[in-house]
């Protein structure tokens, strides 16, 4: 009996070793992803990895976000804008269809927005679309926006994937099975392990070149290095795994590609809480970071240093790094002042990214270097989101801010930053109000530097979008200026 | 019989019932808000409070617990949070994965561990049972997780073999379903099976000084003889309770090596429902888990008192 069972186990073993069968053929890829989205419907949660799969790929907005963060024409091929900015007039794409064959017209538009507007909305960036006041089809090819007061961001704001176009049909059973108009349609979603899309061959633009597009969810950073190296997966637009890039690189088989995002990583800092609202104490923390060192320790090295919260690729960034330049000797003769010689005790709370767990590392022993004793406490998003965000209950927090142009946020003194500063806030309302760009582009530099010199956050670096490739994928994004993985250009070359 | 086998059902269900208790408040008191992590850092509290009304959250916690408890008994788990599916048809699937994987894993601790056991015992003091018990201590002491990762550097990414995670559905392609199914099973497998090794060492030399042996040795059988026929027989009953108890063990083992090895099944479910509070999904899965444990453990209870008389009146 026993030597049946041994022989039956020898066999099995044999035949489940036979060379690996999954090759990918030319038209088709395997792109990994870190986390799987919870559900796919953009338009109802925040979770990145919802955009990741959609964005652009099966869902499409009014507007598109191109790989440089500019608006692009999509199901809108144009639009007219009233003198007052109060009205917007869209053209749409005639002849487009979503993936269940129904029409799309002005009339989904309508039904769109009106969804996102509703009291009982959950769309997870409502506050944006808050200007909002009416929204009228004129003729089915014709939508017409009514705002209530002006928003040089709108045309922005509706080409994120939180205001892509639904039907009214398809809508309520997005999330598990997505209803959309791009040029990939939703086949299959195998839970906790893949989601598959096809090229949707009724496309009314430009059809992709690839036919097949299967996502893989790997979370853990040493199971996708072994995923990318055994030649599993295609691409991952956001590799988890940094050190391992040097192997990566090393190997022709590989490329590694390295992009701009929009997130300010900060040592966020409870301005209401003592003794961080003295604004010795912060200058004495700016003093005490090594920007160069967290970057190298926590980031392999990838990542831009930054001295305010603007991203270095906008047009309206200003260098403020040397503002209160990496000095522990200044940073020790701050804090004497400020009433703290032997230093203090404080805490930092770390979300689940590595740039917050190995930064925090870094970023304790820099401060305690100058005297201040913090204690690392390691928290999940959901902890993070409701006491540190919600209930202000922190000394400090590593963090990431990955939406575009979000300096306003330090305008809300009930931010949980808890800063507080009448100067700033009418900075930022003579920059809301204001629409001429190059005056734009002062107030913005203004407004950086009041936050630099106020050292209201730990200026830390900007995230660096590191993909990991088959050296024969082309056409990918390289940029990541809001949050997706659009495949709709990518193609394999010999 | 038929009392003990009453007692014994009784205590499974008001077993039950006490887990779902103590689950609901632990979870309850984890600190994290469903509709806040759903929605994100911009969120407006409005549609924060429009989402918690959605997902019932806003309900007294009594009335979701005996609504929770009340779904249960007819076989109804709720909706999960965030995937907005039933719980119960979630985890369904994912068990295609985890029990599959654990009873793979227990075949092969079986296979592996007996004979290294069986071996060791008769090679009583040789270099050989050194050797194998030295190899068997190393199983036990090497997490699953790392000794997976060890398998996928040398069979996914070396030599081709194997893939290194993924799954591919039965229903799709069988043969390629156990293909993923194979390094993960070796993973969790191996400490199994060093412990299995040394029980089965220890009862077989405890067994080969029993009078019985003695007694079929003086009948004129060879020492290999009587330890075949008679002597892995009873050695195998402090082998079996093991067996129940690291069924347990495996199946709390799968939520990691589900991770490492990027496996859709009841493991990684957990993992994700915990990180994304989907607080209703995580106590539907702990409640599986709870069932399959317990059941196991009334099985082998029911299964000692068949085969042996006198557990049944001690139990009384």
């Amino acid at each position: 009996m026993l030597k049946k069972i041994v022989g039956l186990a020898f066999g099995l073993a044999l035949a489940t070793m036979s060379p690996n069968l999954a090759f990918a053929a030319s038209t088709e890829i395997r792109v990994g992803l870190v986390l799987e989205p919870p559900s796919l419907d953009p338009t109802s949660a925040a979770a990145a990895a919802i955009k990741e799969v959609t964005y652009q790929n099966i869902f499409e907005g009014l507007t598109k976000i191109d790989q440089n963060g500019a608006v692009q024409p999509l199901l809108a091929h144009s639009w007219t804008i009233s003198d007052d900015g109060l009205t917007y007039t869209f053209k749409l794409e005639g002849g487009v269809r979503f993936h269940d064959g129904s029409d799309f017209d002005a009339e989904d538009v309508v039904y769109t927005f009106n969804r996102i507007i509703a009291p009982d909305s959950t769309n997870a960036q409502k506050a944006l679309y808050e200007p909002i006041a009416n929204v009228t089809a004129v003729d089915p090819h014709t939508v017409k926006i009514v705002l209530k007061h002006a928003d040089g961001q709108f045309l922005f704001d509706i080409g994120r994937g939180d205001a892509v176009i639904v039907s009214p049909e398809g809508e309520p059973n997005n999330a598990t099975a997505p209803i959309g108009t791009g040029p990939f349609a939703f086949v299959q979603w195998d839970k906790g392990s893949r989601i598959v899309l096809e090229r949707n061959e009724d496309y009314w633009g430009t059809h992709p070149a690839l036919t097949k597009v299967t996502f893989v969810f790997i979370s853990d950073p040493n199971t996708a290095i072994s995923a990318v190296l055994a030649g599993d997966i295609d691409g991952f637009p956001n590799f988890p795994a940094p050190e391992a890039l040097d192997v990566i690189k090393a190997d022709p088989r590989f490329k590694v590609t390295v992009g701009t995002t929009e997130g300010e990583t900060l040592l966020a800092t409870n301005n209401a809480k003592p003794p961080f609202n003295n604004l010795k104490v912060r200058q004495a923390m700016a003093h005490a970071i090594d920007r160069k060192a967290i970057i190298d320790g926590a980031q392999s090295g990838y990542g831009t240093p930054i001295g305010s919260h603007f991203a270095p690729h906008n047009p309206y960034y200003v260098d403020l790094t040397n503002t209160y330049p990496y000095d522990p000797a200044a940073a020790k003769k701050l804090l004497a002042e400020a009433g703290f010689p032997n230093g203090f005790s404080t805490t930092i709370k770390l979300p689940p990214p590595t740039y917050a767990r190995r930064g925090g590392q870094i970023v304790a022993a820099q401060l305690a270097a100058i005297g201040i004793k913090a204690q690392l406490i390691n928290v999940e998003w959901a902890q993070w989101l409701t006491d540190v965000y919600t209930n202000k209950d922190f000394d400090l927090t590593i963090i990431s801010h990955v939406e575009p142009f979000d300096i306003g946020i330090y305008a809300n003194p009930n931010y949980y930053f808890g800063y507080n500063d009448p100067q700033f806030q009418a900075i930022m309302a003579k920059l809301n109000n204001t629409t001429k760009d190059e005056d734009r582009k002062a107030l913005a530099i203004e407004a950086q530097k009041r936050l630099a010199e106020q050292a209201v956050n730990g200026y830390l670096f900007e995230l660096a979008q590191v993909g990991v490739w088959n050296a024969k994928v082309e056409g990918q994004w390289l940029n990541a200026p809001i949050e997706g993985a659009v495949l709709t250009g990518v193609h394999w070359v010999d | 019989m038929i009392w003990f086998v009453l007692k014994r059902l009784i205590g499974f269900a008001v077993t039950l019932v006490v887990a779902a208790a103590v689950i609901f408040v632990l979870l309850d008191l984890l600190p994290g808000d469903p509709a806040r992590f759903i929605l994100g850092i911009n969120a407006t509290p409005e549609a924060v409070t429009a989402l918690q009304a959605k997902l019932g959250l806003n309900l007294p916690a009594p009335e979701r617990f005996f609504t929770w408890l009340a779904g249960m008994i007819h076989g109804d788990f709720g909706l999960s949070y965030t995937q907005r599916a039933p719980v119960a048809g979630l985890i369904g699937d994912r068990l295609w994965v985890t029990i599959p994987l654990s009873i793979l894993a227990m075949l092969l601790s079986i296979v592996i561990g007996l004979p290294i056991g069986i071996l060791a015992a008769r090679r009583r003091g040789s270099p050989a049972e050194a050797g194998l018990m030295t190899l068997a201590q190393f199983g036990i002491a090497v997490p699953n997780f790392w000794f997976g990762m060890l398998l996928v550097l040398l069979f996914a990414v070396g030599l081709h073999w194997l893939p290194p995670g993924g799954f591919v559905p039965w229903r799709e392609n069988p043969l390629l379903a156990l293909r993923g199914l194979t390094l993960p099973s070796f993973a969790l497998a191996l400490p199994q099976a060093a412990i299995l090794a040394r029980v089965m060492r220890t009862a077989l030399v405890d067994v080969q000084n029993a009078d019985f042996i003695r007694t079929a040795r003086a009948k004129g059988m060879t020492m290999g003889e009587a330890v075949w026929r008679h002597g892995v027989r009873n050695a195998l009953l402090p082998v079996i309770t093991i067996l129940g108890l690291q069924f347990a063990y495996l199946l709390a083992g799968t939520i990691i090596v589900e991770n490492v090895f990027y496996l859709p099944g009841l493991g990684k479910l957990i993992f994700t429902a915990i990180s994304e509070r989907d607080l209703i999904l995580l106590r539907g899965a702990i409640i599986i888990l709870i069932v399959a444990v317990t059941a196991t453990m009334l099985i082998l209870d029911l299964l000692y008192a068949a085969i042996d008389p006198r557990l049944r009146s001690r139990g009384d």
